[in-house]
């Protein structure tokens, strides 16, 4: 918009020059308050207009910070602020996913407020209900849990702020438990499952013998079921499934029955610190002697954490960073996140940025901070950019259709550096892997 | 997995685990027998004596410097605190007690988090102790077959103090009637110190010892924590014996249960000791009336 003085009332003499501004001005002028006037029609919902009347907008993050996942809810962190620092500041990798951004969200700034969950549902709500009474949070994210992420998603839905989940396996989460307030971007136990299983038959055979370690609840219930479905198929028995709390303190009586469950593959549904846990006691115990192990959920730095245990093993994943020589948005991810960080960025931090950045466009596409209006640019299921390739969101669950990403632990002389954990075995389209988006009972609920 | 050789696997297992919750538990329960402060920073203290012992380790290579390290550290970190804080909670109510001692754990657990991260840090065993034993009915770690050893020789120990020398006696004496203790001439504080620094010292072993096993977090003193309370509510608060019985009552109940249904383990641990809170109020080996 032009910065000079324009008074229509005024006798002047206008140049050609002023003229142009002026109506450039006019122009400018007709579209911005135009968006202000469409919000002005709208009525109040949840933090709205409340939350998006001044000149900066608030965003509520929880993620893990202590418990078992603290480790991986520290990466997805950093993932958010740095997808804030690149949307505020308008940076070239959220211009590529998000076009119309120039600086922050409709111009408005992003600010932020961080809360630990501790991977505890009761805590990520109150700290979330908080932001939205107290800070009037335009958009809530978390996850990590999906015990979480159905919490929140839940919230949303009554509070009627949007939610972008953060790390989620469960199917659940886009499944039964799924609202209208509430869009999941990264792959969950369906997909990992369907993309994984028939790398494992290639690679182990049919009719196998499987033992699975499930952690006590909606993430590791379902992920192991679409598993044992999908490996059913091809003949896959469970010999057994070991049931453990979140923080589970030890995994000694599990692994006995395992080990003496005469299953050939161990599948460690575990996460964060439990999985790390859990497959260091099973190499105490010998189980991994006995049995090859696989993790259809792939748990950020448990390769570096288990100091070579996950050798060989297949893991089924969201992302890894060397996609990058496929990926270019990948690379520009990986560059800006290892010079802020000084490491390589795990899933959780892609996953956080990613959906961060798509919610930014989709805001943008809307042209207003009014939720009806925001969800529904996503539910238009455009197909957009991400840096794992093309995506988009299905209207029906507001699940992303991705691919996943299989991964094989490398073997330590075949790394070509401290962070070069996994070959990337295989990138499996999307679309094939998602189940019908009914197939989980997922009714969205409305819309106001 | 029901059989009977995956029965007789789990049943070796829960003396294992419940060796281990026994020296944990030993020391909270001595602690509070004595000095009637329940103390909530013990798994913190628990966690502290792994990160000595690795910060020792690490720097010795030695497994055996860092098991020394670990335990001495936790014992003057307990005198200092009880010097500079508990004693100060002597004469307030319970509540008080609880919440410092709850501060004073959040404290510690954050202050590791800062240093250390919450990335889990390995402290391998002895080289002697590393892989595994057959033992005809089953293949166990070595190393865990060791820590039962371990564990058996450090809780004689403890006995022998407690129950053999005049510092026991005291002890013992305090546990039952401090007033009259006191009252006999004998510097009841100054035995406190001493309780608690070796009450500290058992929960910073039992951290060290149990390093290899479980692979250090700042959070690992928090899932144990709730464990050794429920040892200690079976066994009965303040008794020595106690904790050693409810340890192995506890370790049992996990490894059996979870043979018939692993994610009843720990339900049913918490019903045994809703039952012996029926049955005996005051824990099986505990004392009626003890404050």
């Amino acid at each position: 918009m032009s910065t000079k003085e324009f008074r229509p009332g005024r006798q002047l003499n206008v140049s050609r020059r002023t003229l142009l501004q002026a109506g450039a001005g006019l122009i400018g002028g007709a579209v911005l308050p135009a968006s202000g006037a469409l919000a002005e029609d709208h009525p109040a919902i949840g933090t709205y207009p409340a939350g998006s009347s001044g000149s900066s907008v608030f965003i509520g993050i929880s993620v893990p910070r202590t418990g078992t996942y603290a480790v991986q809810g520290e990466d997805e962190l950093k993932g958010y602020q740095l997808a804030i620092e690149h949307i505020n500041s308008g940076h070239d990798l959220i211009k590529k996913i998000s076009p119309k951004t120039t600086k922050g969200v409709l111009g408005k700034e992003l600010k932020f407020g961080v809360a630990d969950s501790a991977a505890k549902p009761n805590e990520a709500v109150q700290a979330q209900q908080r932001f939205i009474t107290e800070n009037k949070a335009v958009m809530i994210t978390g996850g990590t849990s999906s015990a979480v992420a159905v919490a929140l998603n839940k919230l949303a839905q009554r509070e009627k702020v949007i939610f972008v989940c953060g790390i989620s396996g469960s199917n659940d989460t886009t499944g039964k438990d799924c609202v209208r307030y509430g869009f999941r971007q990264d792959f969950f136990g369906q997909t990992a499952a369907a993309a994984i299983a028939p790398v494992l038959i290639k690679q182990f055979g049919k009719n196998k013998k499987a033992a699975y370690l499930t952690p006590d609840y909606t993430y590791g219930h379902t992920v192991t079921k679409s598993m044992q479905d999908f490996l059913a198929t091809a003949g896959w028995t469970t010999t057994t499934d070991q049931v453990s709390p979140l923080g589970a303190p030890d995994y000694s009586s599990y692994l006995l029955n395992v080990a003496n469950s005469g299953a050939d593959v161990l599948i460690n549904v575990n996460w964060g610190h439990d999985a790390v846990l859990s497959t260091q006691q099973a190499k105490q115990f010998g189980v991994l002697d006995k049995m090859k192990l696989v993790v259809p959920y792939q748990v950020p730095f448990i390769a570096r954490e288990t100091g070579g245990l996950m050798q060989g093993v297949y893991a089924a994943t969201d992302y890894w960073w060397t996609i990058e020589d496929k990926y270019p948005l990948a690379k520009m991810f990986n560059d800006a996140f290892d010079k802020k960080y000084g490491y390589k960025p795990e899933w959780g931090a892609e996953n956080a940025y990613v959906s961060f950045a798509h919610w930014a466009r989709m805001v943008e596409e809307a042209g207003s901070f009014y939720p009806p209006d925001v969800i529904k640019a996503y539910e238009k299921g455009e197909t957009i950019p991400s840096l794992v390739g093309d995506v988009h969101y299905r209207a029906e669950d507001h699940q992303c259709v991705r691919p996943v990403i299989i991964v094989r632990g490398k073997m330590e002389k075949d790394m070509k550096n401290k962070e070069d954990y996994y070959d990337i075995v295989e990138i499996v389209p999307g679309e094939g892997l998602m189940q019908k988006p009914d197939a989980f009972g997922c009714h969205l609920g409305d819309y106001t | 997995m029901i059989n009977w050789p995956n029965f007789v696997s789990q049943l070796f297992n829960g003396l294992a685990l419940g060796a281990l919750l026994a020296l944990i538990s030993s020391g909270l329960t001595i602690i509070y027998g004595t000095l009637g402060v329940l103390n909530l920073a013990h798994g913190a203290m628990f966690m502290i004596g792994g990160y000595a012992g690795y910060v020792a380790y690490s720097y010795t290579g030695s497994f055996v410097v860092a098991v020394v390290a670990g335990s001495l550290f936790v014992m003057a970190l307990g005198v200092v605190m009880e010097r500079v804080v508990i004693r100060h909670f002597y004469h307030r109510p319970h509540e008080d007690q609880l919440l410092v001692t709850f501060g004073l754990g959040i404290c510690f657990v954050e202050i590791v988090r800062l240093i250390f991260t919450s990335q889990s840090q390995v402290v391998p065993p002895p080289p002697m102790l590393q892989g595994i034993t057959s033992l005809g009915f089953l293949f166990y770690p070595t190393y865990r077959l060791a820590v039962v050893g371990i564990v058996a020789v450090a809780l004689g120990g403890l006995f022998l103090v407690l129950y053999r020398t005049r510092l026991g006696m005291i002890v013992r004496a305090g546990i039952e009637d401090s007033v009259m203790v006191d009252s006999l001439g004998i510097n009841v504080y100054r035995v406190f110190m001493i309780v608690f620094g070796i009450g500290a010292m058992a929960a910073g072993f039992a951290g060290i010892i149990n390093a290899p096993v479980v692979s250090l977090t700042p959070g690992v003193g928090d899932d144990i924590l709730v464990e050794t309370f429920v040892v200690v509510v079976i066994g009965g608060v303040g008794s020595f014996p106690g904790a050693i019985l409810g340890g192995l009552i506890a370790g049992e109940i996990i490894s059996i249960t979870s043979m018939f249904n692993p994610g009843y383990a720990y339900v049913m641990l918490f019903a045994a000791m809703t039952l012996v809170l029926v049955i005996r109020p005051h824990g099986l080996l505990g004392t009626q009336g003890r404050e």
